[in-house]
């Protein structure tokens, strides 16, 4: 009969940490929309009422979780070995262009169960791809993977636009820069109005991701390098091997956000398809420590907030980025350790521990 | 090539190197007291919409210029209590920072967007300016371009010249002996970050007020990141900062000159330019870089946490 | 060379200071005099107080009790700016400089109301020439050899208007004909009435230039004598003591006496430390299975470097490492691990324990293969925690800490025997231990001892690396000496004694065979 003390204190200490964060967060934020003439309360009450109030609005959550997942993926795993990905948007866009090349070449009349394995290995690989360079310099030694994937993503913001501008472009439409349709064998069916199977494909993702990191050796190793590298190294782990895997598999996860995204939602490549998922995967990482369990309930939130923030310049004449501002101070309260979350747990943990006579 | 073309793009070169310049130069003395600032993106996004806003109601350049040194120097203030206080993750810190700046100036700079403002203009130099080829380029910008080589030249007095910048720069290095030999360290990186962001404010207020007369959101489409690559580029030398700024710009301003001509080359693969440069131009001298890199900085950029 | 004392006066002057961290005493009731116009070396092996007393006179600690005194009045040193301003300069063993800077820039730092630069490089040069220290203002001290940078500390803290001169272990980054150099400047500063104390634990250069003598031990001043009539076996009689305490039984006879093959070799090995000077020269010696070759040395002789050459982490610049009797091909430390080697590193926490991982983690660390046979998807949870519960059991005598504590948590004595726990476990043919009982109280001491002998009976090579004589006689079979980066003895145990030793390590003694 497992004990299931420790894991209601974790997710004691953890709900109440993030909690209080939020609430300081949504104070200073208020005073923030109160200084320039927005009543706080009818922000907040847009964004509630616009998401968790609304049929559309509430599975419009979960049609941004999507992308969210696997870009905050993206950024988690190699941030256990101790690496930081920003180039989560660089790398969903080259995976949505390596799939959609892929379903332009093979052409619409291909059947569902080819169009889609093929789609998710080409949305991987192109994403992959992209982080490629940035792994190979780091483990070399030569650059920081921080400052590479980030200039990296203004340059696949451009490919995208070359492409879809020119060699990609459907010559139908000539005032818009899009590329033609994809035939229906390559276009992710839905599950429940636009919420799409990559939802499933999300959750496979965050749940193999899990159990890499904390069931498997290569999870144990990454772990370690993340927590002493140096100790890591004089043990034999091989850490060049890692940085390159796990950004590989960081910019493959990436690709398929964007390949959700244009298989499922848009239906062609279009430029500039991304509201910054990549970024507010970074965002989500972080708040959630890079654990694939937190990065559920984390994304979830963050997707909320974004939900919300795309009807406030409809309901309160709000630009939509106003709420980076509210997810900013999240994640400076979160990354201040502000309530040592740490600290608590290993307290409360060590307290249950002790009542129980010391066991080991 | 007319010579038309060629003039108009080292012109262009000029005006547009200025905002990369001066943020890359306040970010050259935080540097060199051993803190990175990832986020001086939202600096000049803040630096950009306040000047710009107050431009727009006062009608002077110059209080939105004040105003945008001010904002951007506050504003990366910030950072001083988590980095310094709690030890948070620089890297990750800096990206906060560049979110919350996106979206205060996408908040506070609303009304302003499409507004008309009196920028700054040309400030023809008389007489200089006739000089035939070199006049119309180095003498028909506007201020804040004129002031860039002195700025150069009074960073680097301030850090090479001063007992304030020895003792910044012992920070950078090393901040223990810094401590022993008697300075504050923290009291020097605030400072540190106090200077640099009051240039990335004026860079962006260049940004909105003499570049684009205008304020859109995300208006400086990644120059923050570009001045962060450009301080490793000049190794953090305040001096060196001018003529790696003029390379960047010079790929933006070619950008614009192919496209005014529509030349034959994709425009997109020219934006490319700059963000490919940079990287490839990190890599090339990192060597020399890391030689050159202050000592305090190496365990951000190196160890897993970057903390 | 030996000038006797003089009738300088004292200026600076400490009476029954003590310093005491909890129930350790590190300094107690100490009584020093320094004169203008001396040499005064303070001596004694490591732990026994120097450093703490150092620090002291600098500033940095403030004592439990007693004063310390400056031109005959009691004075609080409060920070290293208030002995700055006593006259009081000190001159680490990791200089305080910064070597991206200037020689200039660095004096400028430590110099409150320094003046412009030319006023300074003046200042510097005029002190340099007046002292024969040859040091060149604009000069980068990045590109300086030790020997210079030392300079430029002395003309740092003479610019700074120092009096007294301390200097903690000087000779310990220099090359020798550097050294006679330091000597030479000495020479200059004590016939123009500076006050030089240094701090050393090397006999021959307290021969070579000190006038006055004070003896440590354990935290009190063992002895204080002038230089005139003291010869090496007397400063060894007084550093070492005449007897062990008898805290180690003699264990030596109880094992076997047969020994098998060698499990590791260096022949002739050298090696560069990271900035590029001699770490090891010409080092040679044999671990045989079955057998603790017990190795000798100050801190930072050279002995340092034994691990990582091990371990394939470092390559030798010359000669070779053989384990069992292959001279490896580009060794790395997974393959060395493979083989059956096992090392307790100096800095168990930095270099191996990952602080994040549990106690039940860490255990198995540089293992983790033989817990997971499937290749690599699920752990055999089972036999993970009981070897890992097995393991503390044969490390710790009481109150081993929990399997699931966080090993960030540990305190040094439980980490160190985690770390010891984890390898012995390994059943290595080789293990390599730096300082093995450091921060272990007594009883727990002795289980790491007779855990290490268990192995040893059972054929395991240890390559033995402490400070502590004591132990070291205790539990070794041959000795190898270590002084400056040379093997300077290599001898059975049984044929040598703790005052030969420990002059061989002080770099002081004659030649054994």
């Amino acid at each position: 009969m497992t004990d299931l003390r420790p894991g209601l204190v974790r997710f004691g200490v953890r709900t109440l940490t993030l909690g209080s964060s939020i609430i300081v967060a949504l104070v200073l934020f208020s005073l923030v929309l109160a200084t320039a003439g927005k009543n706080p309360f009818d922000t907040y009450a847009s964004l509630v009422g616009s998401t968790l109030g609304n049929g559309f609005g509430f599975s419009e959550i979960f049609v941004k979780l999507i992308p969210l997942l696997f870009t905050a993926l993206a950024v988690a795993l190699p941030a256990r070995l101790g690496l930081v990905n920003v180039g989560g948007e660089g790398q969903l866009n080259v995976g949505a262009l390596g799939a959609a090349v892929a379903a332009l070449t093979l052409g619409p009349h291909v059947p569902l169960w080819v169009g889609i394995p093929v789609s998710v290995v080409f949305g991987m690989l192109g994403g992959a791809l992209w982080a490629l360079v940035p792994a190979w310099l780091r483990a070399r030694g030569w650059l920081n993977e921080t400052i590479s994937t980030l200039l990296l993503n203004y340059v696949a913001l451009r490919l995208v636009d070359f492409f879809v501008y020119g060699p990609l472009r459907d010559p139908g439409s000539a005032n818009v820069p899009q590329t033609v349709e994809f035939g229906a064998g390559w276009l992710w069916p839905g599950l429940v109005g636009r919420i799409h199977i990559g939802l499933l494909l999300g959750l496979a993702a965050l749940a193999v991701v899990a159990v890499v990191l904390n069931r498997t050796r290569w999870g144990f190793e990454i772990r370690a390098i993340g927590g002493n590298a140096l100790a890591a190294q004089r043990h034999g782990l091989p850490l060049s091997r890692y940085i390159v895997l796990v950004l590989l598999a960081g910019g493959a996860l990436a690709g398929l956000a964007g390949t959700g995204e244009i298989m499922a939602i848009q239906g062609r490549l279009r430029p500039h398809f991304s509201p910054d998922y990549g970024y507010m995967g970074f965002l989500v990482a972080w708040l959630a420590g890079h654990k694939p369990l937190r990065i559920l309930i984390l994304g979830f939130l963050v997707a909320l907030v974004a939900t919300g923030g795309d009807s406030l310049q409809l309901d309160q004449g709000l630009p939509s980025a106003t709420v980076n501002i509210f997810m900013a101070l999240i994640l400076f309260m979160v990354l201040a350790d502000t309530w040592r979350p740490d600290r608590l747990e290993e307290r409360w943990l060590a307290r249950l521990g002790a009542r129980e006579g010391g066991a080991a | 090539m007319s010579t038309g073309f060629v003039e108009g793009w080292l012109a262009g070169t000029i005006q547009a190197s200025a905002p990369i310049f001066y943020a890359a130069l306040g970010e050259t003395v935080v540097e060199r007291s051993g803190l990175i600032n990832l986020g001086v993106e939202g600096t000049m996004l803040v630096g950009a919409s306040s000047s710009f806003a107050v431009t727009s109601l006062t009608g002077s350049p110059v209080a939105g210029l004040a105003t945008g040194a001010l904002a951007g120097a506050l504003f990366n203030l910030i950072l001083a209590p988590l980095v310094l206080w709690r030890r948070a993750n620089q890297l990750a810190c800096g990206l906060a920072l560049m979110f919350l700046g996106a979206g205060l100036s996408a908040f506070y700079g609303q009304s302003f967007v499409g507004a008309p403002v009196n920028g700054f203009d040309v400030v023809p130099i008389p007489f200089l300016e006739t000089i035939p080829f070199a006049g119309p380029i180095l003498f028909q910008q506007d201020a804040l371009v004129y002031f860039m080589a002195p700025s150069a030249v009074l960073v680097w007095w301030l850090l090479a010249r001063t007992r304030w910048g020895l003792q910044l720069r012992a920070v950078g290095e090393d901040r223990l002996v810094a401590f022993a030999a008697g300075t504050r360290p923290h009291l020097l990186r605030v400072q540190a970050l106090l200077l640099g962001g009051l240039f990335a404010g004026v860079a962006g207020a260049h940004l909105s007020l003499a570049i684009a007369h205008s304020w859109t959101e995300g208006l400086t489409a990644g120059r923050g990141f570009i001045a962060v690559s450009l301080v490793i580029f000049a190794a953090w030398s305040p001096l060196r900062v001018l003529p790696g700024a003029l390379l960047f710009g010079g790929a933006l301003a070619l950008q614009i000159q192919l496209q005014a001509r529509g030349a034959a080359v994709s425009p997109f693969l020219l934006d490319m330019l700059p963000y490919l440069m940079t990287l490839v131009v990190l890599v090339l001298l990192r060597k020399s870089s890391r030689g050159r890199m202050p000592e305090g900085l190496k365990e951000v950029f190196e160890s897993p946490k970057g903390s | 060379m030996s000038v006797s004392a003089g009738a300088g006066q004292i200026l600076l002057e400490t009476r029954a200071l003590s310093k005491h961290f909890g129930t350790l005493k590190a300094n107690d009731g100490i009584d020093l005099a320094v004169r203008a116009g001396e040499i005064h070396a303070v001596l004694g092996e490591n732990g026994a107080g120097k450093s703490t007393l150092m620090k002291l006179l600098y500033g940095y600690y403030q004592p439990t009790s007693g004063e310390v005194l400056i031109d005959g009045r009691p004075v609080v040193l409060e920070s290293p700016r208030r002995g700055r301003a006593f006259g009081i300069g000190m001159v680490f063993q990791n200089f305080t400089l910064i070597p991206a800077f200037r020689v200039w820039e660095n004096v400028a730092l430590f110099l409150e109301g320094a003046g412009d630069k030319g006023q300074l490089v003046r200042k510097i040069t005029d002190l340099s020439r007046s002292y024969g220290l040859n040091v060149n203002p604009l000069a980068l001290v990045r590109d300086l050899p030790m020997g210079d940078r030392q300079k430029v500390e002395i003309v740092k803290i003479l610019a700074a208007g120092a009096r007294v001169l301390i200097f903690d272990e000087p000779t310990s980054v220099l090359a020798p004909h550097e050294a006679e150099n330091l000597f030479v400047v000495f020479d200059r500063l004590r016939s123009e009435g500076y006050a030089v104390l240094f701090i050393s634990h090397k006999m021959t250069e307290v021969l070579r230039c000190a006038d006055r003598v004070t003896v440590l031990r354990k935290g009190r001043v063992a002895a204080s004598l002038p230089r005139e009539g003291l010869d090496r076996h007397g400063l060894v009689n007084l550093l070492v003591g005449q007897e062990s305490e008898g805290e180690w039984e003699e264990v030596g006879a109880r094992r076997s006496s047969s020994r098998g093959t060698a499990v590791l070799e260096f022949v002739n090995v050298s090696c560069l430390t990271d900035d590029g000077r001699p770490g090891l020269e010409g080092v040679s010696f044999t671990v045989l299975n079955g057998e603790v070759l017990g190795v000798a040395a100050v801190s930072g002789n050279g002995q340092e470097f034994l691990g990582d050459l091990v371990l394939g982490l470092r390559q030798p610049t010359g000669g070779s490492v053989f384990l069992e009797g292959v001279d490896r091909d580009r060794p790395t430390p997974r393959k060395t691990l493979a083989s059956g080697v096992a090392v307790l590193p100096e800095d168990p926490l930095r270099q191996g324990t990952i602080g994040t991982f549990t106690v039940k983690e860490n255990l198995i660390l540089g293992r983790q293969n033989d817990y997971w046979t499937d290749g690599g998807w699920t752990p055999d949870r089972s036999r993970w925690a009981h070897d890992a519960q097995a393991s503390l059991m044969e490390a710790f005598v009481q109150s081993p800490p929990r399997l699931e504590a966080r090993a960030g948590d540990l305190s040094g004595g439980n980490l160190q025997r985690v770390v010891i726990a984890r390898e012995l476990r390994r059943s290595p043919r080789l293990f390599v231990s730096y300082y093995l009982t450091r921060g272990l109280d007594l009883s727990n001491a002795r289980a790491a001892r007779d855990l290490v002998l268990d192995h040893v009976d059972k054929g395991m090579g240890a390559l033995f690396v402490s400070e502590d004589l004591d132990e070291l006689f205790a539990i070794s079979d041959r000795l190898l000496v270590i002084h400056a980066g040379k093997a300077v003895g290599l001898f059975p145990t049984k044929q040598t004694t703790q005052q030969e030793v420990g002059l061989l390590m002080t770099g002081a003694g004659g030649s054994h065979d």
